[in-house]
This record gives structure tokens, C-alpha cells and sequence, in this order.
């Protein structure tokens, strides 16, 4: 599998990385070379395999809904690049 | 205080008991030694000395009561993965440089409960995204056996701060080989725990299904010690898994006589150095010698396909953990646009390093439209073969052993241009958090002036296995009582 300059370009737009020029190159290099690497799976027989998304899952654990203290509105914004009082601040996500 | 660099938990632990010294004298000379050590190996993102002497000062008010538990007043180091209330926890990433916690990890909770010393945060490779340390963002942590060489990763400050005597003990997190690999590059003792045995609040998150916290010590014993205060459930981790947490160190008596391990064969990869397989057949004759019934034939058949699995799996749920740093709530914010859709672009472009938007890009590609089921499918399916394979060799032996990497540590910059040949280097550890059992490497010989690792792993919940053959065969060797010489 082979990944071209629009395809990695597709990826960065998926994910929202920007990339630069050079990246593009290397990323389209670096990328497909893994991704070959990739291939020995379509040796495996999975016929009938059920997947795992992770091991050691004894049940599903469910817990009582109730309240507990949280984070204050202070320590939550405190980490925040931009706030407006009581706010994080954002750029417009409609534009007029 | 000639020599405290060395000291093991134990023996710290028994000194602070009979009062031959208190934990701010520990707590000071280690301070020292991290001022005379620490601009050779660079392990440190963060030193905490203000706040070390605080609590070895609240430490020793408990011993004073005799209110002395195993890890009251020890020195030791946090992998700057951990969340630590109030004090800075950067992923080595610049997203997180200035990034302050609002609560502390699990993990931190019980080492505060039972009288931590914390003298910094560990530098790693970003995100945990590494094997040389030399992603990390700020600068590459240096092996003290060797500073021309890497420490291994990611937790690689982690081990080398302990490996130069900066703490006693230290945490790292093991994703696909992060305490295990820098254990063996720096001859400690790393832990990967069974998956769900450490609650994973409060460590950021690189890939949800494989994350495991884990301790570096000097020997099996503080390692057992350090892994007994840290396990345990947690409500607050939705994978914690409520398994009775016994007292590890109760069942180090030397004794394997009978003990039936496995020696799988894939794990002698081709392109294997000659020193690290020697190192680990004579570890294994060992084993033999102390009465363990040892199985040459032992076999993972899909053990090659690890590789394969845990780049798909590893970077597709980093691609979904790491969408959260967005430039809004925390974390670097790209200032120079009014348009949100370029601010999230940039802001991911400038705060990620190369290797972390590699894995991103990976992941997204691998869960996009049309290649969800040729990747990510796929690889959970042979996931689900690689769990059974070990399944079925856990029904015949109590352990397994095997190298922990094909390699000694590296020379800084050897593999940082080609992503695959870093990738290789851990193709001993990957299986095991595919599987979710436990592992740990121990001290098992040198080759070429540098430390080599044996890689022990049993059945899910089974670390006491691990402790037991593990200090059988450190009190047979005194691989675990050297110390590298840094030129100070």
C-alpha cells in the first residue's frame, strides 16, 4: 500500500494536523513503508475470529448514577488558553 | 552519607525504621545527587525538591509514631504521564508545557497515602510515543551506562534517573514495551502489570486497551513493594479489575524447584544480538539450575504478527485519545487566527511532534472509511489469536521467558530517522499488552559493556510467578548490584 501526496494530505485533514511541505513527502514515505509491513496480516485465517477491543474484560461494569463532588468552574477554567469570565473563549464556529 | 545513591527500598526502608537517618537527610542527599548527576542523563522535566523535602518532613513526623509503612519517605520519580495535582505535567509534549493538573492520578493517591517523596517528573518520549526517549519535545535523556546512548523508551527518564541513583523507585507507564525496555537498556527492574491491576486515573491516556502503570526499582523485592502500593481497584477506571491484591513480597523465597517454564521460540527474533542471546541462554541454564523445569520448545506461532497488530491498534486509539487536545480547554493554543478550523490545524501542527502526528496519522488512516476492516478489524481478530495462543501455553507452564529486547541500547540518533527499525526494537514486549498479561524484566548479564534483560510473563493476575522466579534468579546473580560510573 502505497500512500500518494493526496492521500496523505486526506489523512491530515481527517485528523486535523496541520503538515508542512516536507512532511508531506516524508509522511508519504514513512507511512506507506509501515503500512507494507502491515501486510503479513492478510496471511492470518481470522474465518470465524470474533475481535477483541481489549483483554481482561471480566463484565461490564456499571455503576450507581449518583452525584459527586467535581472540579470547581475556577480549576476547570484554569488550564484554559482563553476565557471570558465564566467561559472558555473560542473562534466562531458559524460564521455570519 | 557516603553511598545512599545505592541503597535499595528495603535496606532504606529498615535504616529509616532504626532512625540511623531520617527521611529529610535521605530526601537531601538525593537532592544532591540529583544536582551532580542530572545535566550528564537530563531525566528530569521537572525537579520537585521544594516539594520532596515537604512531605520527607511529613514522613518523618509518621515514623516518629512509628507509623512506618514500606515506601514512607522513599525518594522516588513520576513519569510525566502522571497527573500530580499542582504540579506540572507535560507528556514532554510542547501541547502540555504549561499544563498544571486540577487532581492527582490513582496512583499518586495511594503513593501520597502511604508517604511518598516525589523528586521530579521523568522525561519520556511524547505522548509515550517511543523507544529512545529521544522524542520527547524538550531534550533526550541520556543511559548512564553509556551517555552516548539512549535509555530506551518511553519511560526512559524514568529508569535512567533510578539507574543514576537520582530515587529509589520510580513509575512508568508500558504501552507496548515503555517500562520494560528501558529497564533492560539501564539494569533495573521494570513491571508491566496485568492489564486493569493499576487504575489508570489520572494517566493520560495513548492507547486506552494496552496502558498499564508499572514500577523501575534495583531489585524484584522494592519492585514487588512499589506494585503491592499502587494496584488495586478503582471505581473511577471503568477496565480496574476488583482481584484481591495480596502482599507480593511474602512469596520471594528463592524457591522455583518444579516451577514449569516455557521458553517460546519465536522470541529469538532474526537480526537477534549474539551477546543478548548468550546473555539470555545463560539466564535460562540458570533458571534450569535452580530446580525450574525448562521447555525449549515452547511456541506463540503468531508471536511475528505482533508487530503488525500494535501499530494498527496503538496509533488508532491514540488517533482517537489525542482528538482532545483542540487548543480549548488546555494545552497549547495556536494565537494567530480568528478561523476555528485553522486554529485546531495549527495548534495540532506546532504543539505535536513529528513521531505523535506520525501515530495520529497512522491511526486516523487505519479507522477511516474503507480501511476499517483491511486494519483495525483485521488486527483485533488476530488479536483475539495472539490472547488464545497464550491462553493455551499458560495451561502448561507457570511462566514464560524470553529476551526483553533484541538489542542493547542504542546509539543516540542510530534509529531516529527510520520510524520501522524503532518500531523493531519492540518486538519482545508488544505481545504481551496485546494479551494483557503480565511481564517483567529483570537484570540478566551484559553484553558489550551494557545491560541485557530477561523477560518474564505469566497468566493475567499471575504476578507473584513473575516475583518468584524473578528473585530466584537475582539472588543467584549480582547483575542487579552493579552501577553504571557517570563521570562526576
Amino acid at each position: 500500500m502505497k500512500l500518494n501526496r493526496e492521500e496523505v494530505l486526506h489523512i491530515a485533514r481527517l485528523a486535523r494536523v496541520g503538515i508542512t511541505e516536507e512532511e508531506i513527502d516524508k509522511f508519504s514515505r514513512q507511512l506507506s513503508d509501515i503500512l507494507e509491513n502491515f501486510e503479513v496480516l492478510s496471511q492470518v485465517d481470522t474465518d470465524g475470529i470474533p475481535p477483541t477491543a481489549q483483554p481482561n474484560m471480566l463484565h461490564t461494569i456499571i455503576k450507581e448514577d449518583r452525584a459527586n463532588p467535581s472540579l470547581g468552574r475556577e480549576q476547570a477554567l484554569a488550564n484554559a488558553p482563553a476565557r471570558e469570565g465564566e467561559f472558555f473563549k473560542i473562534r466562531p464556529v458559524l460564521e455570519k | 552519607m557516603n553511598q545512599l545513591e545505592n541503597l535499595t527500598i528495603s535496606q532504606a526502608h529498615q535504616l529509616l525504621k532504626k532512625r540511623e537517618f531520617s527521611s529529610v537527610e535521605l530526601t537531601g542527599a538525593y537532592i544532591d545527587r540529583v544536582e551532580k548527576v542530572e545535566n550528564h542523563i537530563q531525566a528530569l522535566v521537572t525537579q520537585t525538591a521544594e516539594v520532596a523535602m515537604q512531605q520527607a518532613a511529613r514522613a518523618d513526623e509518621r515514623i516518629a509514631k512509628d507509623d512506618i509503612g514500606p515506601l514512607t519517605g522513599i525518594p522516588g520519580i513520576i513519569k510525566d504521564v502522571i497527573c500530580t495535582k499542582g504540579i506540572r505535567t507535560t507528556c514532554s509534549s510542547k501541547m502540555l508545557e504549561n499544563f498544571i493538573p486540577p487532581y492527582n492520578a490513582a496512583v499518586i493517591e495511594r503513593l501520597e497515602a502511604a508517604g511518598m517523596v516525589m523528586m521530579g517528573k521523568a522525561n519520556m518520549d511524547e505522548f509515550a510515543m517511543g523507544s529512545s526517549n529521544e522524542n520527547s519535545a524538550f531534550f533526550p535523556t541520556r543511559n548512564p551506562w553509556d551517555i552516548t546512548r539512549v535509555p530506551g523508551g518511553s519511560s526512559g527518564g524514568s529508569a535512567a534517573s533510578v539507574a543514576a541513583g537520582e530515587a529509589l523507585y520510580s513509575l512508568g507507564s508500558d504501552t507496548g514495551g515503555s517500562i520494560r525496555l528501558p529497564a533492560s537498556f539501564c539494569n533495573l527492574v521494570g513491571l508491566k502489570p496485568t492489564y486493569g491491576r493499576v487504575s489508570r486515573y489520572g494517566l493520560v491516556a495513548f492507547a486506552s486497551s494496552l496502558d498499564q502503570i508499572g514500577p523501575f526499582a534495583r531489585t524484584v523485592t522494592d519492585a514487588a513493594m512499589v506494585f503491592s502500593t499502587i494496584a488495586g481497584f478503582d471505581e473511577r477506571d471503568s477496565t480496574s479489575v476488583n482481584q484481591r491484591i495480596e502482599n507480593f513480597t511474602d512469596h520471594l523465597d528463592g524457591d522455583i524447584r518444579g516451577m514449569k517454564i516455557g521458553v517460546p521460540k519465536e522470541y529469538f527474533v532474526e537480526g537477534m544480538q549474539p551477546g543478548v542471546k548468550q546473555s539470555i541462554e545463560d539466564a535460562i541454564r540458570n533458571l534450569e539450575q535452580l530446580g525450574a523445569i525448562v521447555d525449549r520448545s515452547a511456541s506463540l506461532p503468531s508471536t511475528p504478527y505482533a508487530l503488525a497488530v500494535y501499530y494498527i491498534l496503538a496509533p488508532s486509539e491514540a488517533s482517537a485519545n489525542l482528538a482532545r487536545y483542540d487548543g480549548v480547554k488546555y494545552g497549547y493554543a495556536y494565537p494567530d487566527s480568528e478561523n476555528m478550523w485553522e486554529v485546531m490545524e495549527k495548534t495540532r501542527e506546532f504543539g505535536f511532534g513529528p513521531e505523535v502526528k506520525r501515530r495520529i496519522m497512522l491511526g486516523t488512516y487505519a479507522l477511516s472509511a474503507g480501511y476499517y476492516d483491511a486494519y483495525y478489524l483485521k488486527a483485533q481478530k488476530v488479536r483475539t489469536i495472539i490472547c488464545r495462543e497464550f491462553s493455551t501455553a499458560f495451561e502448561k507452564y507457570d511462566a514464560l521467558v524470553a529476551p526483553t529486547a533484541p538489542c542493547i541500547a542504542f546509539k543516540m540518533g542510530e534509529k531516529l530517522d527510520d520510524p520501522m527499525q524503532m518500531y523493531l526494537t519492540d518486538v519482545c514486549t508488544l505481545p504481551i499488552n496485546i494479551a494483557g498479561i503480565p511481564a517483567i524484566s529483570i537484570p540478566a548479564g551484559f553484553s558489550e559493556g551494557m545491560p541485557v534483560g530477561l523477560q518474564i510473563m505469566a497468566k493475567p493476575f499471575n504476578e507473584d510467578a513473575l516475583f518468584r522466579i524473578g528473585y530466584a534468579y537475582e539472588q543467584s546473580t549480582d547483575w542487579h548490584k552493579q552501577r553504571p560510573s557517570l563521570p562526576i
